[in-house]
């Protein structure tokens, strides 16, 4: 019957490959070429050898493992009560709170940084404390995501089944709970330590010159010293172990799966110990998320001890006081950044839209545009620009003074997380869709029109807002293709903290309030967009 | 003896149960009749210290357990839908009490297989409970709730769901294995037959509140 219908209503042969070949040709020219400059550079004879043996590498790599597995573990103890809380119990502001622990992961890592600058005191800055301890704050939402979310299903009697057996809740968590959410464990800690090993925005301000991790390295030998074969070799063999961590866990992963039946439920607090625990847990999450971007803003309004507006009143001036010129104009930052996040957006939405199209319409041959677009969100932001760089310098592709290779490189950061979003959108609909309409007298890509495409307008609008706000953030890409006198945000706020003098701080605080709110109302945006895609889909 | 007295649980304005009250005496079955509802399984869940009671008390062998956590009280407790732990093997579930009791693995081994044998079970101690069958689970479930010996065991409904004629070659397991080991039982249920030939009495939870009653 499949067969037959296909057959007839089959839509035009072309349109797949229409459809592929603008997300196909920029993947192509502005992903893969790049990578394969890279790999061309590291298989020169010697510039592995040299840049392996370039001095300080192994602290490098020591540093940047040590930090990430302190990290993940630090990630996974702290979000776990959150993790329970949002997952088991119903109490009033728990839509708040869950949003409170989510926002701070679609933060810029600059924010992040800036706001522990501010938080942590100066003895803190410049040492792994600080990188694990921000490393920790902005990764309790992935525990809470994905811990939570199976922690919701598992079945509430099956502990109660453990209890009346005898078990104290301890041992309940320890020989039940712990190794039922095993899959959702193992998923969440992946994931961190990928962000953590990879990170550079956080590493950067508040690690300081003495603890770089490998992604700051790349930087430093690529922008700093000049080295960029040795850079190209350390971006490579961070690609190997990522890569090398994905697989290992993906086979752990499978193996620590366990089917369950029945269903979990979530309940008000019953007893007064539990309302005291809902409520102590809750507060205390509350105050992790929101005490460091607080603490940021009132640091943006204080100079020498006392409340002031100075650092936001000078923000739009570039001379600081008459003749001394800080070289950022944060103002015109603020709007070279809302430009590139409008073309970044725009971008990321057209390839990312007409991916997400080809690949639901070609079904199995999908699947091959699927893997290669997802191909950048595996690949660092760092080596994305640094390939960027080193490929598009020479005649006629000698584009670095072009503007629109900042946003573009936002584009190639974005459009896979644009794909991740829409194309569930696509596959939920159901093949009799297509049927109704075609028995209705709509042709195959009328139909398909219709139904499909029609399906992701609001979609759309909401993944716009996500890629707006990744381009609003980005910083590892970014460093690479920047130029003086044109600094988006994020460059412009690692400049101003990277200075020192009170006022370019708060300065940079200010910005980082800037950059905050400006990412926090194109989020919000995209949410409510979101949310009118969700009703339309149960409305068709 | 277990008694519950005066229980009452409110869910929102909804009244569940409403000063309810019932006695077992030791080493009697009994069972606890009435329509679906009737707050019959919030009854047991409260008995068994999974649910705390807006207004009541619970007393087992003459001493108040109504603040004692599950796992302190003793009572053992068989679910509707077994509740065996997915990630363990057979012998593991029946196990568990037993080591969380602290016996030594040698001896729960023991035990646990002296059980599985009262069930006609010995053989699948080492499979992992996904592969039993809806009549091997349930009894599994079983012996895992008789293995530590809880001063009460209740049981929820812990028939439903089987074909007929395995659901009264059950019933009579169950009750010979009841008497055989001399334990103190609550039996929830909407089945008659079932309650009779299972319990030595039968006890009516008239619908607490009417305006629920199906």
């Amino acid at each position: 019957m499949d067969r037959d219908r296909a057959a007839l209503n089959r839509l035009p042969r072309w349109l797949v490959p229409a459809l592929a070949a603008l997300p196909v040709v920029g993947l192509s020219l502005f992903f893969l070429w790049p990578l394969g400059t890279l790999l061309v550079r590291v298989l020169q004879p010697g510039s592995v050898g040299d840049a392996l043996r370039a001095p300080g590498l192994g602290q490098v790599l020591w540093f940047t493992l040590w930090q990430a597995v302190a990290s993940t573990a630090l990630t996974l103890v702290v979000g776990f009560a959150p993790a329970y809380l949002l997952a088991r119990y119903r109490f009033p502001g728990r839509r708040v709170l869950l949003a409170a622990v989510t926002v701070p992961f679609m933060l810029p890592t600059v924010v992040v940084g800036a706001a522990f600058l501010a938080l942590l005191p100066s003895a803190w800055h410049g040492t792994a404390r600080a990188v694990v301890v921000a490393h920790v704050f902005f990764n309790i939402a992935v525990v809470v995501r994905l811990v939570g979310a199976m922690w919701a299903v598992l079945p509430t009697d099956l502990t109660a089944a453990a209890r009346t057996l005898g078990a104290a809740p301890h041992q309940v968590l320890r020989c039940i709970v712990l190794p039922l959410l095993r899959p959702a464990l193992w998923a969440a800690a992946t994931v961190v330590f990928l962000f953590t090993f990879t990170s550079f925005g956080a590493a950067k301000l508040l690690g300081g010159p003495a603890n770089p991790t490998l992604e700051v390295e790349i930087a430093r030998r690529a922008t700093q010293l000049g080295d960029v074969d040795g850079a190209a070799v350390l971006s490579l063999l961070q690609l190997v172990v990522l890569g090398a961590v994905v697989w290992w866990s993906a086979r752990w992963q499978r193996r620590a799966t366990v089917q369950f039946a029945g269903s979990g439920s979530s309940r008000t607090a019953r007893s007064p110990g539990e309302r005291r625990f809902v409520a102590g847990v809750a507060a205390l999450t509350a105050a992790t998320m929101l005490t460091p971007l607080a603490v940021m803003v009132s640091r943006s309004l204080r100079l020498g001890g006392n409340w002031s507006l100075a650092a936001w009143r000078t923000l739009g001036a570039a001379e600081v006081r008459p003749g001394i010129s800080l070289g950022v104009d944060p103002l015109a930052s603020l709007s070279l950044s809302l430009r590139y996040a409008l073309v970044a957006a725009t971008l990321s939405v057209v390839a990312g839209g007409l991916a997400t199209l080809a690949i639901a319409t070609a079904r199995r041959h999908g699947r091959l545009l699927d893997v290669g677009l997802m191909l950048p969100l595996g690949t660092s932001a760092v080596t994305i620009g640094l390939g960027m760089l080193i490929t598009f310098d020479t005649a006629p592709v000698d584009w670095r003074a072009e503007w629109w290779l900042i946003p573009l490189g936002h584009a190639l950061v974005a459009t896979p997380f644009v794909v991740r979003a829409l194309l569930p959108q696509l596959r939920s609909i159901p093949a009799q869709q297509r049927d109704a309409a075609a028995t209705l007298g709509a042709s195959p890509l009328r139909a398909w029109f219709a139904i499909d495409v029609r399906r992701l307008a609001l979609p759309l609008l909401g993944s716009a807002g996500l890629a707006a706000a990744i381009s609003l953030g980005e910083f590892g890409a970014t460093t690479f293709l920047t130029r003086a006198g044109r600094e988006t945000m994020p460059i412009a706020i690692a400049r101003l903290l990277g200075r020192t003098g009170e006022i370019p701080r708060a300065q940079g605080f200010a910005m980082a309030t800037l950059l905050l709110l400006a990412t926090a109302i194109v989020i919000g945006g995209a949410e409510r967009a979101g949310e009118g895609g969700v009703l339309d889909a149960r409305r068709s | 003896m277990l008694a519950a007295h005066e229980i009452t649980v409110r869910f929102g304005d909804r009244t569940v149960l409403d000063h309810v009250s019932l006695e077992v005496a030791t080493g009697e079955v009994v069972a606890l009749l009435g329509p679906s509802g009737a707050g019959k399984s919030t009854l047991l869940r409260v008995i068994a210290g999974l649910l705390t009671a807006d207004a009541g008390s619970v007393w087992l062998d003459g001493s108040d357990v109504t603040n004692l956590p599950s796992h302190r009280r003793n009572i053992g407790l068989v679910f509707q839908d077994e509740q065996l732990f997915p990630h363990l093997t057979v012998g593991q579930n029946v196990g568990f009490g037993l080591r969380m009791q602290g016996l030594g693995r040698a001896q729960a081994a023991a035990r646990v297989h002296e059980l599985l044998c009262m069930v006609g079970l010995d053989a699948a101690a080492a499979l992992p409970v996904t592969t039993l069958s809806g009549g091997e689970a349930k009894r599994v479930a079983l012996v895992r709730s008789l293995a530590p010996q809880p001063a009460v065991l209740l049981l929820d409904e812990p028939l439903t769901g089987l074909d007929r004629e395995l659901h009264d070659r059950l019933a009579a397991e169950l009750a010979g294995l009841l008497r055989a080991t001399g334990t103190t039982a609550l039996l929830v249920t909407h089945d008659h037959d079932e309650a009779a030939a299972i319990a030595d009495r039968v006890v009516n939870l008239p619908s607490a509140s009417p305006s629920r009653a199906e």
